[in-house]
């Protein structure tokens, strides 16, 4: 568990974090999205006793990181940001190395270093010079430096950066079963990833925290939450008549396929779900389209708003709901 | 202790597996018996000592320490390995007396691979081994301390150019602050005692008495006391400055 209050964090004049406050248990995967030199890294960082926090304080597991700081190192398993590792040693070298700076020696530090290189699928190159890796390998060894201990704490800076969409996939995978039991921390530009691995999602912007909550809640924040999107080839004067549908607020035409065909954007009144209004719509008048659904929300225009500051309103009443 | 001796033995081994330290080993063999034989005609000199290739040796540490030193933390700072490192759950004085004794063990190999001087003043003449023998831990605990000035300077920057020249400058301050020529001229314009006092910061001073064979307690400590500040130095600007 991690306990994180107004956290503040100044280099000189700049203030890269200020006054974020929130609290991790185990079981969640927390995602920590915002713009680049929003304070993510530096939060990280922080947590991980790589550098002081300027005012405010940070519990794992229950204690200070500055007053036990090797005590709460120990309980963490960090991956930094691009995956550093020591170059001119083999994989094998340095996960022995960072083992028995943790404490383990003889038996026990090579029975971990074989259980990682299995958890990360390191057995090919494990005796490779880590400088002649690939990234996505070299991402693993890092990876698996960060498991040997079995930490209950995983933080992780940007996991997935440089990895194909094979590797990505897996490595979300895995992100999900650790999940389950440790608490994890992450940090991702990537908006897919975070619905795909995180049960949780702080936006920051400045500095600040501008959302918490799941990733529905952060999708319901969205103007398209719950809004219906059609395609059809229908012919003209359909916005207007969907306007007219019961609980429809607006409606936007966009033209699709080179302008032989039109989407629509039908949002609904507040809280209602218009999908079934629509559909009966369509069938009444015998309108054939190519395409119809709810969405759940755009968590890509939710970050553009949020970050940007247009729409603090938006984020209060998404926190509302 | 342990991890102690876990990042020492790291350290080494990235010394070893890069070319520079073999390229390190051969300029440093080939300048001390190079001023030794060519520039302090050892041969000419008719002693069986090793007087004059000690005598070099503060001049010579002033480029080849802080060539070893200069990469120290700025090569894990631009690496990013310093993250990890200093996220392990060891304190940050081990991580810093480790690196030190690292860099320190190594510089030692490249000074006793110099026993072909030894060999050879042997084969010449009757040469006082007890004199041989404290020049070589006088040396060493000299270069001790331009290594830890260096350490120092690798932890101000991510550059390896600047950390080296800055450790060039501050450890050439303390070689000339006790020069001969000087000091002499410090003597004309203060009074003596001043200019004692001046000198008593050099290194030179210290190991004029070592190099012959007198091993002074107060010159022991003064070396073991910059090692010991200037670690501590290295201390405190990794504590503020990590993060850039």
């Amino acid at each position: 568990m991690i306990e994180v209050s107004n956290l503040v964090k100044e280099f000189g004049e700049h203030t890269a974090v200020d006054g974020i406050t929130f609290s991790v248990m185990p079981g969640q995967v927390l995602g920590f999205l915002g713009p680049n030199g929003a304070g993510k890294s530096t939060t990280m960082k922080i947590i991980t006793g790589f550098i002081p926090p300027t005012a405010g304080t940070v519990r794992v597991g229950g204690l200070d990181i500055l007053e036990h700081s090797i005590e709460t190192r120990r309980q963490i398993g960090y991956l930094p940001e691009r995956a550093p590792s020591y170059a001119e040693m083999t994989a094998t070298e340095f996960l022995r190395f960072c083992a028995e700076v943790r404490g383990f020696a003889g038996a026990e530090r090579d029975k971990r270093v074989e259980h990682v290189v299995e958890l990360t699928a390191l057995e090919d190159v494990r005796d490779q010079i880590i400088d002649t890796l690939s990234k996505g390998y070299r991402q693993r060894v890092c990876f698996a430096q960060a498991l040997l201990h079995d930490p209950p704490i995983l933080i992780m800076d940007e996991p997935t950066d440089g990895l194909d969409p094979n590797q990505k996939h897996e490595m979300r995978q895995v992100i999900r079963q650790m999940g389950a039991d440790k608490t994890i921390i992450l940090s991702t530009h990537i908006l897919e990833e975070m619905e795909a691995v995180c049960n949780r999602a702080i936006v920051i912007a400045r500095g600040r925290i501008v959302v918490d909550g799941t990733p529905d809640d952060l999708a319901a924040m969205s103007r398209y939450h719950n809004a219906v999107t059609l395609r059809t080839h229908a012919g003209s004067g359909l916005a207007e008549r969907l306007r007219g549908v019961a609980g429809v607020a607006a409606v936007e035409e966009t033209p699709t396929d080179a302008g032989a065909s039109m989407t629509y954007a039908i949002f609904p009144q507040a809280q209602r779900v218009i999908l079934p209004e629509v559909t009966r719509f369509l069938e009444d008048n015998h309108i054939e389209f190519s395409e119809v659904f709810a969405e759940r929300g755009r968590v890509d225009e939710v970050f553009r708003q949020v970050t940007l500051g247009e729409a603090t309103g938006q984020a209060e009443r998404g926190e509302d709901q | 202790m342990k991890p102690m001796i876990s990042i020492i033995k790291r350290e080494l081994l990235g010394y070893f597996r890069s070319p520079v330290a073999y390229v390190f080993i051969i300029i440093f063999l080939v300048s001390t018996a190079g001023t030794t034989w060519y520039v302090g005609n050892f041969y000419d000199s008719n002693e069986a000592s090793l007087a004059i290739f000690f005598f070099f040796h503060p001049w010579l540490y002033l480029i080849l320490i802080p060539a070893v030193g200069m990469r120290l933390w700025a090569e894990d700072r631009r690496q990013g390995t310093i993250e990890i490192l200093l996220t392990l759950p060891v304190n940050l004085v081990t991580a810093v007396v480790a690196k030190f004794i690292a860099a320190w063990l190594f510089i030692g190999v490249a000074l006793a691979l110099t026993f072909p001087m030894v060999l050879t003043t042997y084969y010449l003449g009757a040469p006082d081994g007890g004199v041989i023998l404290t020049g070589y831990l006088g040396s060493f605990l000299m270069a001790g301390a331009y290594l830890s000035i260096s350490c120092f300077t690798s932890s101000l920057t991510k550059n390896q150019v600047v950390s080296f020249i800055t450790s060039f400058i501050i450890c050439l301050v303390l070689v000339l602050l006790g020069w001969g020529v000087l000091t002499r001229t410090l003597q004309d314009i203060f009074p003596i005692w001043i200019s004692d006092l001046i000198a008593q910061f050099s290194f030179t001073t210290h190991f004029n008495g070592i190099r012959r064979g007198l091993v002074e307690f107060r010159d022991v400590i003064y070396f073991l006391s910059v090692i010991g500040f200037m670690l501590l130095a290295n201390v405190l600007v990794l504590e503020t400055k990590k993060a850039s």
